[in-house]
């Protein structure tokens, strides 16, 4: 069989698409016709920059749902490696294929003769279920410290800055390099850090139907209940599994709700802890700067808690930049699973990942591109929707 | 001012201690030795005999005490090793025990050995530094001048088709992590596969002797992040400031647009990029060691990752002092920087 021209690549590709773009169209189709009823998100259809970078990340999140979940617009198996096919260009056919095999690698073979736009498509499921996941959970920690340090002040804000500057001071990289090394993962360090980290969002939630509901006492307790039993359990499912050997692994595995690979915990704690520290400090600027405002104020007068406050009256009038930056740090986090993988830490060096496959690609750059240069294009499409998705946002909300 | 500076010396002093006793805690976890004892010692090593290298090179002692003795504060230790020869921190190899100084740490200028590079660490980061320096300054040469060419060029007229341009430009740079864009530099000016060859894609070279060849992609690798970043801070510093009141008093006197833009707009539209510009050193640092790795460049990155790849404990621990004493002094001057070029604060 012959080799593909360049043309019958891109057609293919985009024929393996083709459920993206069905969803893509059917979103933005009705987005667009109920623009005017949908607030915030609605005018990101009045800016074009908005629309490409809205249009780049939705792209990637179907791409991730229906590769990750129903196994389309793959080719192959992203491990398979079939012989004869080792750095092949792109559209080279299977010397041999097999019944309902696929005929050709797309985007050609990497180094191991496994197909590149499989691991691409792939690796997009990968990164973009841990690099939205983080980038929530930072959030969660940094709203749950950096609003009693800005409403408070005082000595509690001293000891949370400093620890949060502490943070910032280091090299992304040497605290990567400390804390995602076998050696490391051996002692249980990052299960202990898993522990801590993941209990903020079980005292978030608590806090917050709390604050609400504290005049219902009946209504307050049952949500609470309810919520605290399957969040404790979802808790100690996660850091049991993951904590094998140390301290933390008490739970009975029959218990057990689900079986996350250890490696990417790994990976998800060590993004959370470089990027809270970061959302700490904005989220504290910013209470510093709200709750000087009437609104707070008032809620002083009518004796609300303190928390009621934080929760309920600062923190949705903080909506504006923080939508932003949470676009933003999805791109950041992003480009930081990127760099993990490009140093081979954290997750198995067969994983597709961009950033390990772009690691993989390198060594042999000169020669054979496109093992490198596909997941790179990959990852700089999905940063650069991102960032032009916050730009189109910033410039909206800062249109009233 | 006194009172300040003294004040960001102390947190400064403190950061780095907290910082560095928690690298030292990390490196200092059984595992990590028993990695260094292997591979310093030999990998066939039974457990009982790690515990003796290690023991008889003081290493299986209090974290506190060796972080007392690496700092200077304790005197280093002096041990009988079980194998007959006795061993003393600060009298390493053909230094007699007898001569030795009683106290090696930093404070007494002792970066401590580096098990790597078999060699003074100090030396070892000296030599990276300098490289890093030359690789840093040239990316700052590329990065600064760009930047606010390109700011200002897109912010003094915005929405224009100039401005919409650059500002495309920006973005997409300040997307590009340095890993993409120096994949994406090899592939296009240095693959055969592209053919245009104009550049090296190892810089390996360089260290000895740099030239166009092959220093122009690490150094364009590092200062294209910047560039978009610095860029888009300066454009909207610079829309900023073309819509304040002197400007516009400035254009009803007739004052032409280049004179505007160069003599009313330029100095107060570079305060906030000036911030941004020292707080980015840092970052690049970030950006050099990816860069360094990715193009063979032995400086300070590549040290880093070779340093805790192997758990070279001593290098680890100046590559954080260093590290720390960058951030902070960038953080200080920028501060005071800041005050010194907006009369407004300095009135205050």
């Amino acid at each position: 069989m012959e080799p593909l021209t360049t043309f019958e690549i891109i057609t293919r590709i985009l024929y393996q698409f083709i459920p993206v773009w069905i969803s893509m169209l059917v979103v933005f189709l009705a987005s667009i016709s109920f623009k005017r009823k949908l607030g915030l998100y609605g005018r990101i259809f009045d800016s074009p920059i908005g629309i490409i970078g809205y249009g780049l990340v939705t792209f990637w999140v179907f791409t991730a749902f229906y590769a990750g979940f129903f196994d389309l617009i793959a080719t192959h198996d992203p491990l398979a490696q079939l012989s004869g096919m080792k750095n092949k260009a792109p559209g080279t056919p299977l010397p041999r294929p097999e019944d309902g095999q696929y005929v050709y690698y797309l985007l050609g073979g990497d180094n191991l003769a496994r197909d590149v736009f499989t691991r691409m498509v792939k690796g997009s499921a990968i990164v973009l279920a841990i690099a939205p996941l983080a980038t929530l959970f930072g959030y969660i920690v940094g709203v749950t410290l950096g609003l009693p340090a800005g409403y408070y002040g005082g000595r509690l804000d001293t000891i949370l800055s400093f620890m949060a500057n502490l943070i910032l001071a280091f090299p992304v990289i040497l605290l990567f390099y400390l804390l995602v090394t076998p050696e490391i993962v051996a002692t249980g360090i990052p299960s202990y850090m898993a522990a801590v980290f993941f209990v903020f969002p079980l005292i978030f939630v608590t806090v917050l139907l709390n604050s609400r509901y504290h005049v219902l006492p009946k209504l307050r307790n049952r949500l609470i209940a309810i919520f605290l039993i399957i969040g404790i359990w979802v808790y100690l499912s996660t850091i049991s599994e993951w904590g094998r050997g140390t301290l933390v692994d008490f739970w009975p595995s029959a218990l057990d709700l689900f079986n996350i690979p250890g490696g990417v915990l790994v990976v998800f704690v060590s993004v959370v802890f470089v990027n809270s520290p970061t959302i700490f400090r904005i989220i504290r600027g910013l209470t510093l700067d709200l709750k000087s405002r009437d609104y707070v104020a008032a809620a002083q007068t009518r004796g609300e808690s303190a928390w009621y406050i934080m929760l309920w009256e600062i923190l949705p009038n903080a909506r504006g930049p923080l939508i932003v930056d949470f676009c933003l740090r999805i791109g950041y986090t992003t480009i930081l699973l990127g760099t993990l993988g490009f140093f081979g830490l954290g997750l198995p060096p067969e994983s597709p990942d961009w950033g390990s496959t772009i690691n993989e690609g390198r060594k042999l750059l000169s020669v054979y591109l496109h093992p490198a240069i596909t997941p790179a294009l990959a990852l700089l499409s999905l940063v650069l929707g991102l960032n032009l998705l916050a730009d189109g946002l910033r410039e909206e909300s800062l249109k009233d | 001012m006194g009172l300040f500076l003294l004040r960001r010396f102390g947190v400064m002093l403190l950061t780095a201690i907290c910082l560095t006793f928690v690298v030292f805690f990390l490196t200092n976890l059984y595992p990590n030795l028993e990695k260094l004892a292997k591979t310093q010692g030999n990998f066939r090593m039974t457990e009982e005999e790690v515990a003796t290298w290690l023991g008889n090179r003081g290493y299986t002692r209090s974290t506190v005490a060796k972080y007392g003795e690496w700092l200077g504060v304790i005197p280093g230790y002096v041990i009988e090793g079980s194998d007959g020869e006795t061993r003393a921190r600060c009298a390493p190899r053909g230094l007699a025990l007898e001569d030795a100084p009683r106290y090696c740490g930093i404070l007494q200028g002792g970066w401590g050995y580096s098990t790597r590079a078999k060699e003074t660490a100090g030396i070892v980061m000296f030599k990276a530094l300098k490289l890093t320096g030359f690789l840093m300054l040239w990316a700052l040469i590329v990065t600064v001048p760009t930047a606010l060419v390109v700011g200002i060029l897109a912010g003094m007229r915005e929405g224009s088709r100039t401005d919409r341009s650059l500002s495309t430009f920006s973005i997409i740079t300040s997307a590009t992590p340095e890993y993409v864009s120096g994949v994406v530099l090899i592939a296009i000016f240095s693959s055969s596969a592209v053919g245009l060859k104009w550049f090296k894609g190892s810089a390996a070279s360089a260290m000895n002797d740099a030239n166009l060849v092959n220093f122009t992609l690490p150094v364009l690798t590092i200062a294209l992040f910047s560039i978009g970043y610095i860029a888009r801070m300066t454009r909207a510093s610079m829309t900023e400031v073309m819509t304040a009141q002197y400007i516009r008093t400035a254009r009803l006197k007739g004052v032409s647009f280049p004179n505007i833009v160069l003599k009313h707009a330029l100095r107060n539209a570079l305060i906030a990029p000036f911030t941004v510009i020292i707080l980015q050193i840092p970052y690049l640092l970030t950006g050099v060691v990816i860069t360094e790795t990715l193009f063979n460049y032995k400086g300070f990155g590549w040290l880093l990752v070779q340093s805790a790849g192997n758990n070279d404990i001593d290098v680890l621990l100046g590559v954080s002092v260093v590290s720390v004493v960058i951030v902070l002094l960038t953080q200080l001057i920028s501060d005071i920087g800041y005050v010194y070029l907006n009369p407004r604060i300095r009135i205050s």
